[in-house]
């Protein structure tokens, strides 16, 4: 553990410290709820997804070296400064476009079980690959936490990712990890719970480099989204996904799950109605 | 994704904005997904750069890559990982033994009659004493102490070198294997998963996204020896095969024998999914790119926890959930009578030639009907049958008990007295590859397939061929026994 020396014993400088941090988590395992916040794990495959799941709920999902080990939604518990977070670890994925089982897994949750934050676990060995994915969910949720992990494999490796710049880039907030060892968790779980409370997530991301063509056919699906659905978060990625033909999408559509999304959002956060938006598998 | 209840009357609003999709997607040039998804990769790419800072010189450990070139070569890579899993079946074989019989001695011959003297005390009937004591209690204690020591040193092996990063490797090994054979590479993770537990590999194959190569994965599945399996494997060649050597050579050959099983039980599933994907499921074999992720030190204590708590004790709750009520349907077969026969007698007798014609015996086909609710309790229902039908003096303790196999010797013995040759022992292991699923696993097929058909097919067809092929090696091996 990468704990600094308690060389200043000042009050101030005890919220900053490891140690005090982490003194603020119990973890909760499989303890039932009521939750006040629910979190989603997402994550490209091999991450350390469940690492950090196992290091938050204190729960012992196996975890192996190899992409594809999670492949249905694993559920746990933490309490943080005193507020209880339910953590849903999702099938590790590299998009949310495709339709195998493991990806529609992951992108339902993000999109209809509306978790308060999405964190998503990025290698920092590979992060332009990663960020593939962390730019996906972005566009479907503003309320994420950018997990930068096994960064000490990537400064082996002589790999440097900035941190700071990165969170400029993509709106929320970056939070260097090495959840293995235990390193940058408590960091990890303030930005959570931070972003849990916030009224606004972060700015989002927007895809800029789309051909003109499909930007204004874009921006008029997406003010028709808007008109029939005030308060929708991700009209624009429904827009997207409309005109690419996902047909999964026009079909929540069409069962009205979306004007359930947008009534919520209207409502604001209200966690209980979340667990009736989870599609049954 | 159909929706299961009658989907409520759409608003006007949303055919209107579906239809304006449709217009606006025939209004615009090329593929719109491929855009998206190249805008995406732009973006992605623009990003990473701007944050991103590399060495001039890449500094990929050597380590990696040198290892890599082995373990992963052509010619090497097979053989290094078949010599790998050999070492590791040794390592289970040689060290199971001793605690194995510690086990047995503390449940079986000194808890037994123990707690039969407890039940006496306490004024049970005799019925009631048989089937809570005999039955259940006994049968239970015999997978505790068969089982246990194997799981808690071949599991935690296995999942050190998963935690190392090995398994990856094996998948790339196996993937173009599993391609010319008609089926998705990812099949190599399911079926590795599968040597655990054939039901969690079943629900593994979720991360193959067509569905004409994951039902291949799922029918296939089986054919991964699961832990239910492995000591049944182990016991086996150990007791027939490896005494057939001078005694340092026994690990060695039973080791190479459960080997070759497991090698088999994946020539089958090449075979069949070959077979697949010519016939009934026809079509195009998808491409997906795998991901070597770097080897990464295992953490031992971590490990040793998780596999031991997660795994091994979780894989025995199950088999001793299944095998306390098997064991009063043991005890019950064995103790109804009709007319001067027990049910079991009656029973055995009828499956006996069909089951000699395989190699086999109606011992040996009942108690895998027995046992359909988990294989790890098929040892010890065999044994049990054995001393019932062939009435074996001073083993056991009357009828429906199981015996008190404490030793693989003394198991040895009582299944020699029960007419079991080395091609009995052979065919056993060969029947115990190649039958039906588990009830568990019959059920997840179900779940994951929803179709009573796919699941009857993966019933069947390692039936089938459990049949053909063990009547095929007998009929061989008495041709040339003359």
């Amino acid at each position: 553990m990468t704990t600094p020396p308690a060389s200043s014993p000042e009050s101030a400088a005890c919220a900053e410290c490891d140690v005090y941090r982490s003194a603020r988590l119990r973890k909760l395992g499989l303890q039932p709820g009521p939750w006040d916040y629910v979190v989603a794990l997402a994550g490209n495959p091999n991450t350390g997804k469940s690492t950090v799941f196992n290091a938050l709920t204190g729960l012992r999902q196996h975890t192996g070296n190899w992409p594809g080990k999670t492949v249905a939604r694993a559920e746990g518990g933490f309490e943080y400064s005193g507020r209880r977070f339910q953590l849903v670890d999702l099938p590790g994925t590299y998009s949310l476009l495709s339709t195998s089982p493991d990806e529609e897994i992951a992108r339902d949750f993000i999109l209809f079980g509306r978790p308060d934050v999405t964190v998503v676990v990025a290698d920092a060995t590979r992060l332009e690959r990663n960020l593939n994915l962390v730019l996906q969910v972005l566009e479907i949720t503003e309320r994420a936490v950018v997990c930068l992990n096994l960064v000490d494999e990537a400064k082996r490796h002589g790999i440097q990712v900035d941190e700071r710049q990165l969170a400029r880039d993509l709106g929320v907030p970056v939070i260097p990890t090495s959840a293995r060892f235990g390193r940058g968790l408590p960091e990890l779980l303030a930005a959570v719970a931070e972003m849990a409370a916030r009224r606004k997530g972060g700015f989002g991301y927007r895809l800029s480099q789309e051909p003109p063509a499909i930007r204004t056919a874009l921006a008029d699906l997406t003010s028709r989204i808007e008109q029939a659905y005030p308060g929708l978060p991700n009209a624009r990625w429904i827009a997207m996904r409309l005109l690419g033909g996902d047909e999964r999408v026009a079909e929540a559509l069409r069962r009205g799950e979306l004007s359930a999304l947008a009534d919520r959002a209207a409502r604001g956060n209200e966690s209980a109605l979340r667990e009736s938006a989870l599609p049954a598998r | 994704m159909n929706p299961s209840s009658p989907a409520p009357t759409p608003a006007p609003a949303v055919e209107e904005i579906l239809a304006q999709a449709r217009r606006l997607r025939e209004g615009i040039p090329g593929d719109i997904h491929e855009h998206l998804v190249e805008s995406l990769y732009a973006d992605a790419g623009r990003i990473a750069e701007r944050s991103v800072s590399r060495p001039e010189r890449p500094a990929r450990p050597t380590f990696d890559r040198t290892l890599d070139r082995i373990v992963t070569s052509r010619i090497w890579g097979l053989p290094v990982m078949l010599l790998l899993f050999a070492f590791m079946f040794w390592l289970t074989i040689a060290g199971a033994n001793i605690p194995s019989q510690w086990l047995a001695n503390l449940l079986v011959e000194n808890g037994h009659p123990w707690l039969r003297g407890l039940a006496d005390a306490a004024g049970f009937p005799v019925w009631l004493r048989g089937l809570l004591v005999d039955g259940v209690y006994l049968s239970t204690a015999w997978v505790i102490s068969v089982m246990l020591p194997p799981m808690a040193i071949f599991f935690p092996l296995f999942t050190l070198l998963e935690d190392f990063g090995y398994i990856p490797r094996v998948a790339f090994n196996l993937d173009a294997l599993f391609k010319r054979a008609g089926a998705h590479g990812k099949q190599a993770m399911s079926t590795m998963m599968g040597f655990g537990c054939n039901a969690a590999g079943v629900v593994s194959t979720r991360i193959i996204d067509s569905p004409r190569e994951r039902l291949i994965a799922i029918l296939t599945n089986n054919f991964a020896l699961c832990n239910g399996r492995w000591p049944t494997q182990i016991l086996i060649a150990t007791i027939f095969l490896g005494s057939l050597v001078p005694a340092h050579l026994t690990g060695l050959v039973s080791a190479g024998a459960v080997a070759g099983v497991a090698l088999l039980g994946l020539g089958c599933t090449l075979l069949v999914a070959l077979l697949l994907s010519r016939t009934v499921l026809k079509g195009q074999v998808s491409t997906f790119s795998l991901e070597l992720p770097p080897y990464r030190p295992p953490r031992l204590w971590q490990t040793l926890y998780t596999s031991v708590l997660d795994r091994t004790l979780l894989v025995l709750w199950r088999a001793v959930v299944f095998a306390a009520p098997a064991g009063a349907v043991i005890w019950l077969v064995a103790n109804v009578r009709l007319g001067d026969q027990s049910v079991a007698e009656v029973l055995v007798a009828g499956l006996d030639p069909f089951g000699l014609a395989l190699g086999l015996n109606g011992v040996i086909l009942l108690a895998y009907v027995i046992a359909i609710p988990a294989n790890e309790i098929v040892i010890p229902t065999i044994l049990m049958l054995t001393v019932l039908v062939a009435r074996l003096a001073g083993v056991g303790e009357g009828a429906g008990i199981l015996v008190q196999a404490d030793s693989p010797v003394l198991v040895g013995e009582v299944l020699r007295a029960g007419g079991w040759t080395v091609l009995t022992a052979v065919n056993l292991m060969l029947f115990s590859l190649l039958h039906n699923p588990c009830s568990t696993t019959l059920y997840t097929i179900y779940k994951e397939t929803g179709s009573a058909r796919w699941t009857a097919l993966a019933a069947l067809l390692p039936l089938g061929m459990g049949v053909a092929l063990t009547f095929a090696v007998a009929s061989g091996w008495r041709l040339l026994a003359g």
